[in-house]
């Protein structure tokens, strides 16, 4: 635990990623394989389920500390975060230990879940009686199933990379899909051999960056492959020894929620991986994302709804062909390929897509343009398409490795937007959790603000400064973890899309929703109305926002 | 009210039976001034009265207007019709708690203080009285200052990690009481200290006071280019992300401050690194501060007052909030700097 926890506060305590990666190697080249093991779960983000309810742990905490409830919680709301208040309020450890990471949560904590209350009770107390108030951070952390620390995946590949030799693209690929944090995983993440042979296993997606300046920067159009930015969910479709796996980018399998393309893709020869997007689709049209999601969110899929609401694949990529990894190859040069493997003979042109081997599996095709105004035109017809924009792939690319900037860019449609009033407010989470940073936002409606839209990005530190503050000292009321605030400052929402919904009190839902800016120039009597909203959906033009 | 020995009114603490006002925020005849902290010490009064040690910080602080009388701690002065007299609050250089005698009837106002060890300056002496009017800015029990010992090995051992990896230190600590305190604790073998102006111009007064600190460059007097790798520098907190700062690179910088307990208030100042030190008391500080005293009235004011009054009443003793415009509340953007 200390070797960990030392990790934990050296990753911390720097804002520089280059420090971050150097502080993780060295810890990967000098742990045990099983502490290794589980320090790349908990550093990517996998988490266990909470060990212990909060409830009793509080309860726990509380017996040690012999604080009333009511302090407790004050001193809860100055904090933000659950498992740091526990570990300053206990008092100092009257002994230490320094049992190892995998000991620690193997034998330790997993175990918790299945004790007694009363055991429970007993157990922590001595635990924390041997640890430092770093070290208990870390440990309830664990417990409560919050573990968090600021680094992405891509930087723990780097860092493992870096300490085991073994390149970046083989760790990543080791690094996806399901795995057990044990010492043999880890010890496979330094093994040279890199002929790895677990079927499932998916390649890290390559992402996309958006596009902030105009397309003319990025040179001569010919250079680019232009096509469709779909609307769906980003999956990986691996065809394997007669078996099929789709992975979402979240690198959840999700095959079971999708029958109908697993019995379709066995027309697929082993040995191919393909990259898409999964799209409700009927009848030549993309369906609502709303009801797509209804596929994600249930456990088991009803016939009804295979009915209801069938789905396609609109392909864009290859990544394994013939059992190779063609990852390296020029886009263009995959793109070739696929096409002949899923719609041989077929002219990859127009959004009819003809010739296609199976219905469910379609080609997303090119988009011709001979220069980018005209491809600017294409892409003013998004909307009615149902698309989101257009992707710009660079012919010759590599397919690479996360969100490596340059060769894929999203050039989105602009963005819908409108002014809403701030009028609840929750804290965040993380690095913000003892600030008020997640807002909801009304507009108007017969004279009263109806909630439209929750959004907690977009402001930079100083301005969730002073909205904090101004939250703080204008509360109507608490409800929960939820204040109500005295409706006053503006704030214009950029949103990506919107629809009717009747789970919303509007009537209407907004996707992906942001702060664009904070209106301090407006009052809030100028916001605008649920009537100016609902218009959006029938694509009145509505007004966009100028980028 | 008027019954009342001293309460606050719109120029701030007044004890009427002497004519006088306790760290008053408008300009008064005669001001009663437990610190010289901006907070606590407003120019533009006609008199000033402080404990001894604390004058030429003060003088420092106001302005050239204004007599200031300096009184050894301790030492009794008649005011009208009240015995005024001046205790150790631990602070910073000088900085008194406030003893208010009338007719067998004490109050003591203490002003900012701690119960901590510091060699800067006189240590806290509890100060027995019926109300006892304390500060609250760190009064929750997530706060809880580690010793001394402690401390000044986490930051030497931050200081002799930065010179292993050729960084420059830059400690950012309020200018007035927190620089001086730090100096005196570092392990100063490991390597040159700089100040910012604001705190060289400190370091000056603490001189002339007679507080002997260790030896240290004011870096504006450097020549342009030098290198400040190994070495340890003193700034306030406002030199942070500043131009300034720039002649530092690379530099890792660290925030000393009582607010730095919270993981979460360090991490979205993105700063590198910080020290959970305060010249405050930290919650069990307050407690047994309160506890010394035997005073029967505990009024609490800047800080966690509310939460500080509820604990105390549900131990029984009879607490209430005191209004003032000392700073320290919540722990919002400003009063995170200005502790």
């Amino acid at each position: 635990m200390k070797h960990f926890t030392h990790l934990f506060n050296e990753i911390d305590e720097t804002t520089k990623t280059s420090e971050k990666v150097a502080v993780m190697a060295e810890y990967f080249s000098t742990c045990s394989p099983s502490d290794g093991a589980w320090t790349v779960y908990l550093l990517t983000g996998r988490k266990l389920r909470q060990l212990v309810p909060t409830a009793r742990l509080v309860g726990c905490a509380l017996a040690q500390t012999n604080l009333p409830e009511w302090l407790f919680g004050e001193s809860y709301d100055a904090v933000g975060d659950l498992a740091e208040t526990i570990a300053l309020l206990l008092p100092p450890p009257t002994s230490s230990s320094d049992v190892p990471l995998k000991e620690w949560v193997e034998e330790r904590l997993m175990p918790l879940r299945a004790m007694t209350e009363e055991e429970q009770f007993t157990r922590l107390t001595s635990y924390w009686n041997e640890l430092t108030m770093p070290e208990r951070l870390v440990m309830n952390k664990i417990i409560t199933g919050s573990f968090r620390v600021g680094v992405s995946q891509l930087l723990v590949v780097k860092a493992l990379s870096k300490a085991s030799g073994v390149d970046e693209a083989t760790t990543a690929h080791r690094l996806m899909g399901d795995w057990k944090p044990t010492s043999d995983f880890f010890k496979g993440l330094f093994e040279a051999d890199t002929t790895d042979a677990d079927v499932s296993r998916p390649y890290p997606f390559y992402l996309a960056h958006p596009l902030e300046q105009e397309p003319e920067a990025l040179g001569d159009i010919f250079e680019w492959l232009a096509e469709w930015k779909w609307d769906g969910i980003r999956s990986q479709l691996i065809r394997r020894s007669g078996e099929t796996f789709i992975w979402s980018r979240g690198e959840e399998l999700i095959s079971e929620r999708f029958p109908e393309l697993v019995e379709a893709s066995a027309f697929l020869p082993d040995g191919t991986v393909i990259d898409g997007e999964i799209l409700g689709w009927a009848e030549g049209e993309v369906l609502p994302f709303s009801l797509l999601q209804k596929r994600i969110t249930r456990k088991s899929i009803s016939k009804k709804m295979l009915e209801e609401i069938p789905v396609a694949i609109m392909v864009y990529d290859i990544l394994e062909f013939r059992g190779e990894d063609i990852r390296t190859k020029a886009m263009s040069e995959r793109r070739q390929i696929l096409t002949e493997l899923l719609s041989p003979g077929a002219l990859d042109a127009a959004p009819s897509c003809r010739g296609q081997l199976h219905p469910a599996f379609r080609v997303s095709p090119a988009l011709l343009a001979s220069s980018w105004p005209e491809l600017a035109e294409s892409r003013e017809t998004s909307r009615e398409l149902k698309v989101e924009g257009i992707m710009l792939k660079r012919a010759n690319s590599a397919y690479g490795v996360g969100r490596r900037k340059g060769d894929w860019w999203k050039w989105k449609v602009n963005p819908f937007s409108i002014d809403a009033v701030l009028i609840y407010a929750q804290r965040g989470s993380g690095k913000r959790a003892s600030l008020y940073t997640d807002y909801t936002f009304g507009v108007w409606s017969e004279g009263k603000l109806v909630p439209v839209a929750k959004a907690y990005s977009g402001l930079d530190d100083s301005e969730i400064r002073q909205v904090d503050d101004f939250i703080r000292k204008n509360t109507l009321e608490k409800f929960g973890p939820v204040r109500t605030v005295k409706p006053e400052l503006v704030f214009e929402i950029a949103f990506e899309g919107i629809q009717k919904s009747s789970r919303h009190k509007s009537g209407v839902a907004v996707r992906f929703p942001r702060i664009a800016r904070w209106r301090t120039d407006k009052p809030m009597e100028e916001a605008d109305s649920l009537e100016t909203l609902s218009a959006l959906i029938d694509g009145e033009g509505g007004r966009q926002r100028e980028s | 009210m008027a019954s009342k020995l001293i309460y606050t009114t719109d120029r701030g603490l007044y004890c009427e039976a002497g004519d006088f006002y306790i760290d008053p925020w408008r300009p008064v005849e005669r001001a009663v001034i437990t610190h010289a902290h901006s907070d606590h010490a407003r120019w533009g009064s006609r008199n000033y009265l402080c404990a001894d040690p604390g004058a030429k910080v003060l003088r420092h602080r106001v302005g050239n207007e204004g007599e200031i009388q300096g009184v050894p701690y301790g030492q009794p002065v008649s005011i009208n019709d009240t015995t005024v007299s001046f205790h150790p609050a631990g602070h910073i250089l000088g900085s008194a708690q406030v003893r208010v005698e009338r007719r067998g009837e004490v109050w003591a106002v203490s002003g900012d203080y701690k119960l901590d060890e510091d060699p800067t300056c006189a240590p806290w002496e509890p100060v027995n009285c019926h109300t006892f009017i304390t500060e609250s800015t760190f009064g929750l029990p997530i706060y809880t200052w580690s010793s001394n010992e402690d401390l000044f090995t986490d930051i030497n051992t931050w200081w002799e990690k930065n010179k292993r990896d050729g960084k420059s230190s830059l400690l950012l600590a309020y200018a007035l009481g927190k620089a001086q305190r730090l100096m005196m604790g570092v392990d100063t073998s490991i390597g040159p200290i700089y100040t910012h102006g604001a705190v060289a111009t400190m370091n000056q007064i603490y001189d002339n006071s007679g507080v002997k600190l260790p030896r240290s460059t004011r870096l504006s007097t450097m020549p342009k280019g030098t290198k400040y790798a190994g070495a340890l520098i003193l700034a306030p907190p406002s030199a942070y992300g500043t131009p300034w700062q720039r002649q530092l690179n690379p530099v890792s910088a660290a925030f000393a401050s009582g607010w730095m307990r919270v993981r979460g208030i360090r991490r979205r100042r993105s700063l590198d690194k910080g020290f959970p030190v305060s010249d405050h008391c930290d919650w069990p500080s307050l407690l047994k501060a309160v506890q010394l005293t035997g005073a029967e009235n505990i009024l609490v004011t800047h800080g966690y007052s509310q939460i500080l009054v509820r604990y105390l009443r549900d131990q029984g003793l009879n607490a209430d909030t005191l209004s003032t415009q000392f700073e320290g509340e919540e722990s919002d953007g400003s009063s995170e700097v200005h502790e």
